[in-house]
């Protein structure tokens, strides 16, 4: 379905929901198409074609709220989902923060944001480039025996978003994607590791080859890992793991958390949250970004602000219905963050190494493990031990544990080495004096 | 396994089979001649063998915060798929479209995956689980809307009672039911009616400024007139306000090896981490596995028995059929201590050349069946908890978890304790801070001393994700002691 006809089914239920005694909705609808080829041992292993659209929309009645969506976008399904959340709403309580985002603060200005880039790529060339990437793993090195494959991915969606302030815009956006995992062993020990790329144009993927060699380089340097004594000792969170401290962040700081005064971090705007030299970004409007909009999940413009500056915090994420129960403004942050941009302290990843001198990496963590509420965190970990600045051994079966508050104070360096496959960019992040639990 | 056929069995099954017909294929024209030929669209030459997929879900979820109903939302959808197997190979394709021409041109994209072979006749025939597991139909049925409203209020003053120190409430509830119907190339044709429900109550509670919270939840694929019978709803808010009343007090949790004794129902977990995962057919045909090709080896001590029992009635684990038509059942994992079996799904099965174990689950239409777990736990053992506890000199009782995580290759995993207590000289002490525990799985079990003899199974809120897709499951242990596993705190 094109962005004009779903506009068209967004438009018809908006209508429909006026007609029938909402006094205000917003609705949403997407379709999604796609390929993805997978292949095994120098075989493939899953073709797997993609459709799929849903339509969601959600009314008021007065202060009362209802929703629902459906998998069906023919005209008597919209109508009968209308339906369903104006009895919905029926019974909803009165909420007197309900309702949608105020009107003049919906985007009026929709910046090309470049996120189009469509692959046509058939089953045949999807083939080729995951043969190529796996079989690139598997030739780097006589201890990756195994392989649990690589993939090629390409999807596109269409989406339309309206509401009855007026609003109504559509759009659509490419995302593709390589991925490799590979098995080494080694005197009995198997470990597993992985690679990815990940772009809205086919032409900024990391070439295939790339990504298979880098996974079979990162899973033959897991071979040897043991377990180290229990410690304490300077962390370096490598750029796939640094991100989720960065995430631990937002939801601290998202407006659910704080309204329900269930955050480690309540009435920290103006705080000195983290160390000095840290300063985060939020940047929507980054050209093929991966968490690039122009307007958020209730159509308000989206807008380069600080998070944090010099480590005092400067802004929360909120959306309309937070924002109002805070008694604060929305951020444009229904649905989440739009690129953020955590600035590096200039160090490259060696030199971050040398600068901890002894202690742990982590490449790669396990579970949940972390507290919004108190800010507690213990999570599983693997990686490598440092001495005297240079990588000793890969390290496993152990946990890396502190407090969210003290963690973000102790942040000592950001590294040069930015991540950018994902909405949050960050290089590695180096954190004084953790606990690591182990042997 | 075999049961014998009990006499409304056939009825039972054609009941399924029948709303499943009606409500799936009736309404988008799709009658045996259709299906016959997108079968033979499926069936490319090559092909081995492949199936048809038709599922139609609803759900409609509520919402209590601040005292109030905010929101209640309602979801519904349905679509079909088609896959076809050459060997090791998968074509797969599906759209949420129900019509003739969309159910031929996904079996002819599946097909595609392979060359080579001829065409076979289908004849369709029925089959499927030979019992009911829970009531067909709405499982919110009898309950109106007004009657919801009126679970989750009762929820949140249930909990406000509790202690003059809660500060919030979000109570929850969500009722689902999920009908499918699977049309295989070996002329199997199953169906399911599936209801689950849940419910859920998260309490925040705050004293000098400290805020704590505690959640309770409970569920499976059973009326929610039976889920909240009696004093349920009361029981789990005063849980979620115990559980944060506690952790007022808590302290660091120790860093380093522990003697630790985990207590019955979820900690269960440990058990879908440490050995489950590794033990689903698929990874062991790709002997991607920590266990692969171990069967016939001692990986844990002789007082462990865990098995995966998909045929639980009621439970949020269980199915009456998996996702590829085949009966669940109970599957031995591990027998005495010794690696008996791996669950199964009809591909890894056939191509490790044994029989499938009901294990082949997906989320949705949208998604490849693989080896799940259904509900998963360890038999009882011989031992009194309390003295499992007086055992232990110096250890940590863990009572409750979150969720965990496995590296299936390497065999390390992790679950995360949120209450738990210091053991000292055999007797509970100072309750602990969360903390994550982290393990090996092929050997932790070789570290169970004692277990005990009050098996307990989950409340019914679990959720396992895999390559992706998330499917509901059942955990549950008897109290045991480990003798050693890391325990990631700060002091």
């Amino acid at each position: 379905m094109s962005p004009n006809e779903l506009s068209e089914r967004v438009a018809d239920a908006l209508s429909c929901a006026r007609k029938r005694g909402a006094s205000q909705a917003e609705a949403s609808a997407s379709n999604n198409t796609g390929l993805t080829l997978r292949v095994r041992m120098r075989e493939v292993e899953t073709l797997e074609s993609h459709q799929d659209h849903s339509l969601g929309v959600t009314v008021y009645r007065g202060k009362r709220r209802g929703s629902a969506s459906t998998s069906d976008l023919s005209a008597g399904a919209v109508r009968e989902t209308v339906d369903k959340a104006l009895s919905l709403a029926r019974f909803a309580a009165k909420d007197k923060y309900a309702g949608l985002a105020d009107a003049e603060r919906l985007a009026t200005e929709f910046p090309d944001l470049d996120l189009y880039h469509p692959w046509d790529l058939d089953a045949e060339q999807a083939m080729e480039l995951a043969l190529e990437c796996e079989a690139a793993a598997l030739d780097a090195d006589p201890r990756i025996g195994n392989s649990e494959g690589a993939g090629v991915d390409t999807g596109e969606s269409s989406f339309a978003y309206g509401n009855s302030h007026g609003f109504l815009r559509s759009g659509r956006s490419s995302n593709h994607s390589v991925s490799c995992v590979v098995l080494s062993e080694q005197d009995g020990q198997m470990e597993r590791d992985y690679d990815f790329s990940v772009a809205r144009a086919p032409e900024e993927l990391t070439p295939v080859k790339k990504v298979g060699e880098s996974a079979a380089e990162r899973t033959i340097k897991r071979l040897g890992a043991r377990k180290i004594r229990s410690t304490r000792a300077p962390v370096l969170f490598s750029p796939r793991v640094a991100r989720s401290l960065i995430g631990h962040f937002c939801a601290a700081v998202s407006g659910r958390a704080l309204y329900n005064r269930a955050s480690f971090l309540l009435d920290s705007l103006d705080k000195p949250v983290f160390a000095d030299c840290v300063n985060l970004a939020e940047r929507p409007h980054i050209p093929r970004g991966l968490a690039s909009r122009a307007y958020d999940g209730e159509g308000v413009a989206t807008a380069d602000r600080e998070l944090v500056c010099g480590g005092v915090v400067k802004g929360y994420f909120l959306g309309s219905y937070s924002a109002r129960k805070l008694g604060m403004a929305t951020t444009g942050n229904a649905g989440g963050a739009h690129n953020l941009l955590l600035e590096s302290t200039g160090q490259s990843y060696e030199e971050l190494l040398a600068e901890m001198d002894e202690g742990l990496v982590v490449t790669e963590m396990m579970g949940q493990g972390a507290n919004t509420v108190t800010g507690d965190y213990s999570r599983g970990a693997a990686g490598y031990w440092v001495r005297g600045g240079a990588i000793a051994h890969a390290a496993h079966e152990i946990t890396v544990a502190g407090n969210l508050k003290e963690m973000f104070r102790n942040i000592a360096a950001i590294g040069s080495d930015v991540d950018r496959r994902g909405g949050i960019y960050t290089g590695s992040i180096l954190i004084q004096d953790l606990s690591i639990a182990g042997a | 396994m075999s049961k014998s056929p009990d006499p409304s069995t056939f009825e039972l099954q054609q009941q399924a089979l029948v709303r499943a017909r009606g409500s799936l294929l009736d309404t988008a024209d799709l009658g045996d001649r259709q299906l016959d030929r997108a079968m033979g669209a499926l069936l490319k030459p090559g092909v081995d063998w492949g199936d048809l997929y038709f599922s139609e879900y609803s759900s409609e979820s509520w919402v209590l915060e601040d005292g109030i109903v905010k929101t209640a939302s309602h979801d519904r959808g349905r679509g079909m798929s088609a896959r076809a197997v050459s060997g090791e190979k998968s074509g797969f394709a599906y759209s949420d479209d129900l019509d003739p021409a969309t159910l031929l041109r996904a079996a002819d994209t599946a097909g595609a995956i392979a060359r080579g072979g001829g065409r076979r006749q289908i004849e369709l025939r029925r089959a499927g689980a030979s019992r009911r597991l829970y009531a067909a139909g709405d499982p919110g049925e009898g309950y109106s809307d007004e009657s919801k409203v009126d679970l989750l209020h009762a929820l949140d003053r249930e909990a406000r009672g509790a202690d003059t120190r809660v500060r919030q409430v979000i109570a929850s509830l969500s009722i689902a039911r999920n009908l499918m119907l699977v049309c295989s190339s070996d002329g199997r044709l199953a169906a399911d009616d599936r209801p689950l429900v849940r419910l859920g109550v998260t309490v925040l509670l705050e004293q000098n400024g400290e805020v704590r919270h505690g959640v309770s939840g409970w569920g499976g694929r059973l009326p929610l007139a039976d889920l909240v019978a009696g004093d349920t709803a009361g029981e789990h808010a005063r849980e979620a306000v115990r559980q944060a009343v506690v952790n007022l007090d808590a302290r660091p949790a120790p860093a380093g090896e522990e003697v630790v004794v985990l207590g019955p129902g979820w900690p269960g977990v440990l058990l879908h981490e440490a050995v489950g995962h590794g033990l689903e057919g698929d990874f062991n045909r790709k002997g991607v596995s920590a266990f692969a090709g171990r069967i016939g080896e001692a990986v844990a001590t002789e007082q462990c028995t865990v098995v995966d029992d998909g045929s639980m009635p009621g439970r949020r684990g269980s199915l009456e059929i998996d996702d590829e038509g085949t009966p669940t059942g109970r599957t031995i994992l591990i027998e005495n201590g010794v690696l008996a079996g791996y669950m199964q799904d009809r591909l890894n099965a056939g191509l490790m050349g044994v029989k499938p174990t009901g294990n082949g689950r997906r989320e949705s239409y949208a998604h490849l069946p693989m080896p799940r777990m259904t509900n998963t736990f360890m038999m009882p053992g011989p031992h009194d908890p309390e003295e499992i506890i007086r055992s232990v000199k110096k250890g940590v009782y863990a009572k409750n978890f979150g969720g965990g995580q496995v590296d299936i290759t390497s065999g390390k995993f992790v679950f995360s304790a949120s209450e738990a207590y210091r053991i000292e000289d055999g007797k509970l002490g100072a309750p602990l801070r969360d903390a994550t525990l982290i393990g090996d799985g092929p050997t932790v079990l070789t570290r169970v001393s004692m277990v005990g003899s009050d098996l307990a199974l989950d409340p019914g809120v679990g959720v396992c994700g895999k390559d992706g897709q998330s499917v509901p499951v059942g955990v549950g242990l008897p109290t045991i002691r480990v003798d050693g596993i890391t325990v990631g705190g700060t002091a």
